[in-house]
């Protein structure tokens, strides 16, 4: 569970651009601790899995609702590590699942994949369509290839990796977490972000960070543009480390380091735009 | 939504009737009120493939009149193609209104499409030398079946399946587009374009006609009119990306090539597969998986993104 942020992580949340108000609660308030470990997720009620028990699902000729409810079946028998073959890209496969689970996806995913997750670590051998691990609360999603757009969009927690390129809007709506991008990804990417990190090791489309209220993006390439309100800002030794600790974790960590990184932030003028000036409000535009 | 599909066999020609159907069929849930196919065969000299519809399907339901109707404009149809010295190969009755003739003719295709086209009821669902386009209410399945496309063999094809919006469910409204009177292009469109109305006024009053109330039209008609003005294929999609409002992703097709673009706001789906075989593209990539069974990279392309590929 959650702990009440401690003067010091807020000051490094503070500093690295993270909201600092002392929230209680689940796991999407977690905030940032360089020293971070598996703080044991996990609703009260949730099915306590064995990691040792494993179990397969060919997914060959089942429907998107068949393939979810053997999912919780074989949770609900206490088996902690699932393989889902032949995935065949469906929809909302192997969403709303609010406990630990080791699960593997063996081929690709089309849209919603693993929404609403809480808990899980599931890696993903293929590409994912539009939206996946839109709203997850915690745990983690590894992609091996690339993914569509709103990748992790409004996601509260946990880590959302793809090693490949995304499309737009990445991270839209963004509420915590990180958002870990490989290669490049689409125009919009950190739309209207609120909280959380977002990597992104490649390049950006337009208008990155667009209307951000709050959160940090970093970005290992070019950005064509920066949208309304998103500044850089200087990345400090909490920045850094953060960075590296995440990069080294899935592998992706650049062979020449990451001084070549970029951080961008919100500048916060959209905040009180309703009380500018006609004036003021087309500076801040 | 909508859902659209390409295929391109860039090493000779496949199964693409099958194909094509395959791919539709598994976008059937974006959209289940019409599906339509544009496909390409191999060119004949000098020969003319002429899809036409003389009546709605709905149509058909409306008495017993209707029958000795359609047989009328069919006369009506056959007789003003021998005014214009049109020379019928051999006539093919996809459906009991909609036909495919093979025709012979070195005139103006404007001036006989006009001219068909005044038979009450008619539409030329396409004319060209590989271009086939068959479009009818229901999904892939049943208008394969209805038109016997699986056994289609061709080089490309782009293909739709109709989630009715903005405009009626009825074959005239149903997609592909044919970029009347411009031999051999189609277009398939996801997305809705804004201005629609104001652009299609130009249009009309640069003498192009619509067939529908439907926004993709427009797609149609504006390739048409930059190809006959000189503009390549990938002229024609860039500028369409400045020149057309509102959020799109679509797909042209030539006789000999498949492009697309993606709108400036990368709001419509679409994902491509492309190796030195094959290029595909859907909607979704659960289309492309029901043509390609191997493991497979596929990306989303990015906002004001254009591509074309050659047969």
């Amino acid at each position: 569970m959650a702990g009440v942020v401690t003067a010091k992580k807020e000051h490094l949340s503070h500093d690295m651009g993270m909201h600092t108000e002392g929230l209680r609660g689940r796991t999407q308030q977690r905030f940032f601790d360089i020293t971070e470990t598996d703080v044991g997720y996990g609703y009260p009620d949730a099915p306590d899995v064995d990691f040792n028990k494993r179990a397969e699902i060919d997914c060959e000729g089942l429907e998107t609702r068949q393939i979810n409810n053997q999912l919780r079946d074989l949770i609900k028998r206490g088996v902690g590590t699932i393989v889902l073959k032949n995935p065949g890209s469906k929809h909302s496969i192997a969403v709303g699942i609010l406990n630990r689970l080791n699960l593997y996806i063996e081929g690709s995913c089309g849209y919603f994949a693993c929404g609403l997750l809480d808990g899980p670590n599931v890696r993903i051998k293929g590409r994912v369509g539009w939206a996946c691990g839109e709203n997850m609360l915690a745990g983690t999603i590894l992609i091996e290839k690339n993914a569509g757009s709103q990748f992790g969009a409004a996601i509260r927690g946990g880590d959302l990796v793809c090693r490949g390129s995304v499309g737009a809007r990445t991270g839209i709506d963004q509420k915590g977490g990180t958002i870990i991008v490989g290669g490049d990804t689409g125009s919009f990417s950190g739309f209207m972000m609120q909280r959380g990190r977002m990597v992104i090791c490649g390049n950006a489309g337009k208008n990155l960070g667009d209307s951000m209220y709050d959160g940090t993006i970093y970005l290992g390439g070019e950005a064509r543009s920066l949208g309304v309100d998103a500044i850089p800002a200087e990345m400090n030794d909490g920045d850094r480390q953060w960075l590296t600790r995440k990069l080294k974790m899935y592998d992706l960590y650049p062979k020449g380091g990451i001084g070549h990184f970029k951080k961008i932030v919100a500048g916060k003028q959209l905040w009180n735009y309703d009380n500018l000036e006609p004036g003021e409000k087309k500076l801040v535009l | 939504m909508c859902g659209i599909a390409g295929l391109i066999h860039r090493d000779g020609t496949g199964n693409i009737g099958q194909e094509m159907t395959a791919m539709l069929q598994s976008l059937k849930h974006r959209g289940p009120d019409s599906t339509g196919y544009a496909i390409y065969g191999s060119p004949g000299r000098n020969e003319y493939v002429m899809r036409f519809k003389v009546a709605e399907q709905e149509d058909m339901a409306k008495g017993f009149d209707i029958h000795d109707e359609v047989k009328r404009r069919r006369a009506k149809v056959e007789e003003r193609m021998a005014a214009l010295g049109v020379q019928i190969i051999d006539r093919e009755e996809a459906t009991e209104y909609a036909y495919r003739y093979r025709i012979h003719f070195d005139g103006d295709m404007k001036k006989l499409a006009d001219y068909v086209e005044d038979v009450e009821g008619t539409e030329i669902l396409s004319m060209g030398n590989a271009l086939e386009l068959i479009k009818d209410l229901g999904d892939a399945a049943r208008v394969a079946e209805q038109y016997d496309l699986r056994k289609f063999k061709g080089t490309h094809g782009i293909g739709h399946t109709r989630m009715a919006t903005e405009s009626d469910v009825d074959i005239r409204s149903a997609h592909p587009y044919w970029a009347y009177p411009y031999n051999d292009i189609a277009v398939v469109h996801n997305g809705q374009l804004t201005n629609y109305w104001q652009m299609r006024r130009e249009f009309e009053r640069r003498g192009h006609r619509f067939m529908s109330n439907c926004d993709s039209e427009l797609l149609a008609v504006y390739t048409a009119y930059n190809l006959e003005h000189g503009a390549t294929l990938e002229d024609s999609l860039r500028q369409s990306i400045q020149e057309i409002d509102g959020v799109f992703t679509y797909l042209v097709s030539t006789k000999d090539a498949l492009g697309m673009a993606k709108d400036t706001m990368a709001a419509k789906p679409m994902v491509l597969y492309e190796s030195d075989k094959l290029v595909a593209l859907a909607s979704e990539e659960v289309a492309i998986r029901s043509v390609v069974h191997h493991e497979i990279d596929t990306w989303d392309p990015y906002d004001e993104e254009v591509r074309v590929w050659r047969a």
